[in-house]
């Protein structure tokens, strides 16, 4: 089991394993390497995003996906581990297409290097990719490298307000589909009806110009956009603040990732529409919703099958899921209703069955060292 | 081997059209665009569907003999090449585009769909599948999938690998796997991104789900024509540092300037270095940042600049670019490849050293590369004929490919390891590296049949050193253009 800054509770609970030790990877810190001109910089797994996030801001760079929780103290090891990009992946790709290289102890306690530190590399197997989102279960992250963009000078967001969701739904395929360069496209439910948030960056010359050819695509699909805004500066960047740290997620409510296209999104809603206080808000185009899970009743105590009503409900829609924040405890669910004793597991929905995975795991770590895949 | 009872019972399965092991059917398929080695295999077969390709994977297993899955054969590191007395699994025929969803933005293709038919059939949808190998007309998304294959375009938007967002693989002994799925996110431990790139080791892709991307509203190419490759090299420099992200940036020398010439007849300035860089996006941003650019490119006293204001201009600057490999075959025999990375900021310490090599070994060396992204190619001209020049050519490759290592880079950009280039990954990666790649390997593949003898080391497959053109091109039915 591996912790690092502790932003994904969830993930670093003490499993039902009697003997599982915790690994508290919070001081393997630091930069490594960072040369501005090349765009890449290697740190140490236990590095925080914010700090990381800051010294790139510095010299006009930044990792454009995005990293969320940065402000909770999610760690770069941890947001690798974890598997996760933010809003921003929607322009140029996610964290599996940005981190470069990595150092692993495998379950032989051996440190391995897999990729490089030049941006382009295609010797030898990539080790970087399979470590997005392993959770620790093929290895030990100890050192990232990633590759970095420079940040566009200006960003600038439209807003766009909406009755239904089918109105929203037909906005989204507008804009998406339409040869506008979009650096974030997100959408929630809001008081009245949905919002849909879309971000454009650039030069700051042309931004306003832009931003009014994005209005207008905004509004051309058949569902009537009830209000347009339009956002820049401190304010917009606010707003993208608010999704990078989960600002929207009520306190209380666990937080479970689950990826999908948005051509599932209608039938999600028909199911989660019996439980009012499940919050959420939509990313990446509708490729990615961040879920509010209530795992507490009205009266504060712990909902002991929250998750479990969960992982059913993500089951029949044939999704998958993982819990981030809150307890992460659900039933093994094999269809015959034999709910034996509450298995803990942050993985929600399809079970993750995978002959591949399992081949690779056995090579990793054979005797067993970390949680089983 | 004819009598081999695997041969048997693929002769159950395949009629003569699509089971070949007579040497004359067998002649074309003894190497890939790598001619300077060649193999001859037990037999081809030509399966049409994935449950064929799927049983013979099972049979080749069962039998214990190892198999190499092809495409079109354009890898440039012997990827493609057979396994002595093993089986090649020719899966041009599964060429259907299964589903092109628009709405979902995805394509989902058979191995055999050749690169640029995918963006044919997204055209009309105003989309496109961004990775442009320069082969890109002839080669096919499977072999993209196992080489991870690049081009002049990745700087922004990445690899094949980055575009990939779900496959249906067949591992090594018939075992099917489902990796990733339609959305732009995952779950668990990145599977599809591990097994592109993986050269064949890690079994055949039979269904390939590709993300497509909306075209860009416009492009602007410039070229600028340079006194040196350092004067060239350093504009790059200044480009890159000006938070500029062009969607290329490409460089080509003297040598290469002239095959472009031969090959395309592309009217480049004949000059000692030529920088291409492009700009692509919405109308107004585009033109806000070429001005820009143009300024940037004003400061480096380049010798003559050239804007391409046309989509006829603009492929005519393509087409010169991308023939330029091909072409180099116009200067000399023969010629090695090589597409080794190195830091940005060192590149004008490799092109140095290169050229400087290049004049002590007496060994003509002409470089095309993606400045960009610190990609080198260098093409390595000799005559196959004369007495060890392939032997130096070689020499001179290694050379290369250890200094890209000691400037802190890659020995392969995109090309992949393939066959050329197996003794060479121990030298950028430690034991522990080397032994882990295997051990994985070997998990996924017990008998290790799956492409035996690439990437790496450990490998059985022999190679007999073989110089001239392809036998195809010998009988006058191909031609490197």
């Amino acid at each position: 089991m591996v912790r690092g800054g502790g932003s994904k509770p969830a993930l670093s609970l003490p499993n039902c394993l009697d003997d599982a030790q915790t690994l508290d990877l919070s001081a393997l810190k630091g930069v490594v390497d960072y040369q501005p001109e090349e765009y890449t910089f290697t740190a140490r797994a236990g590095t925080r995003v914010s700090e990381m996030a800051a010294l790139l801001a510095a010299e006009g760079q930044y990792l454009p996906f995005d990293p969320p929780l940065a402000e909770r103290g999610a760690t770069l090891g941890g947001t690798v581990a974890a598997g996760l990009s933010g809003a921003g992946r929607y322009r140029y790709g996610g964290i599996r297409d940005f981190l470069i290289g990595i150092r692993f102890v495998d379950g032989r306690g051996q440190e391995i290097r897999g990729g490089g530190t030049v941006v382009k590399n295609a010797a030898g197997f990539d080790f970087p990719k399979l470590f997005v989102g392993s959770l620790g279960r093929l290895g030990i992250l100890t050192e990232l490298t990633f590759k970095v963009f420079p940040r566009p000078p200006a960003f600038a967001t439209v807003a766009a307000e909406f009755d239904g969701l089918t109105d929203l739904l037909s906005a989204l395929d507008a804009v998406t589909r339409s040869d506008i360069d979009l650096h974030a496209v997100d959408f929630a439910s809001a008081e009245e009806g949905w919002t849909l948030w879309v971000r454009i960056g650039g030069l700051p010359n042309v931004l306003q110009e832009r931003a009014r050819a994005l209005q207008t695509v905004v509004s051309a699909g058949t569902g009537r956009a009830r209000r347009l805004s339009l956002y820049q500066d401190q304010e917009e960047e606010s707003l993208w603040q608010t999704a990078r740290s989960m600002g929207w997620l009520t306190e209380g409510l666990g937080l479970v990732r689950v990826p999908l296209t948005p051509r599932r999104i209608p039938a999600v809603e028909e199911a989660l529409s019996g439980s009012e206080t499940a919050t959420r808000r939509y990313s990446v185009g509708g490729n990615l919703l961040w879920l509010g899970w209530p795992d507490r009743t009205a009266q504060g105590r712990v909902k002991q099958d929250a998750s479990r009503d969960l992982h059913s409900l993500l089951l029949q829609q044939d999704l998958q899921g993982i819990q981030l924040i809150g307890r992460a405890r659900r039933g093994t669910m094999q269809g015959n209703g034999d709910n034996r004793a509450d298995e803990e597991s942050p993985l929600l929905g399809r079970p993750m069955q995978n002959a591949f995975l399992r081949r690779i795991a056995s090579a990793l770590d054979p005797e067993g060292k970390f949680e089983p895949w | 081997m004819n009598d081999h009872p695997l041969i048997e019972a693929f002769s159950r399965m395949y009629d003569s059209e699509r089971l070949l092991t007579r040497p004359a059917q067998l002649m074309a398929y003894e190497s890939d665009a790598l001619t300077a080695f060649q193999q001859r295999p037990a037999a081809v077969v030509i399966p049409q569907d994935r449950a064929e390709v799927i049983e013979t994977l099972r049979l080749c297993h069962e039998h214990n003999v190892p198999f190499v899955a092809r495409g079109s054969g354009t890898s440039l590191s012997g990827g493609s090449l057979p396994i002595a007395d093993g089986i090649v699994i020719a899966l041009n025929r599964l060429d259907r585009i299964l589903r092109l969803d628009a709405e979902e933005r995805i394509a989902v293709v058979e191995p055999g769909v050749i690169n640029l038919k995918v963006s044919d059939a997204a055209k009309p949808y105003g989309l496109y599948y961004a990775p442009d190998p320069s082969s890109q007309s002839i080669c096919t998304i499977g072999g993209n999938v196992a080489f991870n294959s690049g081009g002049a375009h990745c700087l922004k938007y990445g690899m094949t690998s980055n575009h990939v967002l779900g496959m249906t693989v067949a591992l090594p002994d018939g075992e099917v796997v489902e990796l990733g799925g339609e959305s732009l996110e995952g779950f668990g431990p990145d599977l599809p991104g591990f097994f592109v790139g993986s050269e064949g080791l890690f079994g055949v892709a039979l269904e390939i789900t590709l993300r497509l991307l909306p075209i860009p509203q416009t492009y602007r190419t410039v070229l600028a024509a340079y006194d040196s490759l350092h004067a060239a090299g350093d504009a790059v420099t200044a480009v890159v540092a000006s938070g500029l992200l062009p969607g290329a940036i490409e460089i080509m020398d003297a040598l290469a300037i002239k095959a472009a010439e031969v090959g395309a007849k592309a009217g480049y300035p004949k000059v000692p270095a030529l920088l291409i860089v492009e700009l692509e996006g919405e109308e107004s941003a585009v033109e806000a940042e070429f001005a820009q650019l143009m300024q940037l490119i004003e400061e480096t006293s380049p010798l003559e600049v050239r804007m391409a204001q046309t989509a006829d201009e603009r492929a005519r600057i393509w087409k010169g670019r991308k023939a330029a490999f091909s072409a180099v075959g116009r200067l000399a025999p023969d010629y090695i490849v090589q597409d080794g990375v190195v830091p940005r900021s060192r590149l004008g310490d490799a092109l140095a050293e290169i050229d400087r090599l290049s004049a002590s070994y007496g060994i003509e060396v002409a470089n095309v590369f993606h400045a960009g992204d610190g990609n080198l190619h260098p093409l390595i001209l000799f005559d196959g004929r004369e007495e060890g020049a392939l032997e130096r050519a070689e020499e001179l490759a290694g050379e290369i490919l250890e200094l890209c290592v000691d400037l802190g880079g890659s020995i392969t950009g995109e090309h992949g390891v393939g066959m050329e280039k197996r003794a060479f990954l121990p030298k950028m990666y430690g034991p522990l590296e080397m032994q882990a790649m295997e051990d994985v390997r070997r998990s996924v593949d017990s008998r290790s049949l799956a492409n035996r003898g690439k990437m790496l080391p450990a490998g059985e497959a022999e190679s007999l050193s073989h110089v001239g053109p392809h036998p195809l091109e010998k009988a006058g039915v191909i031609f490197r253009e």
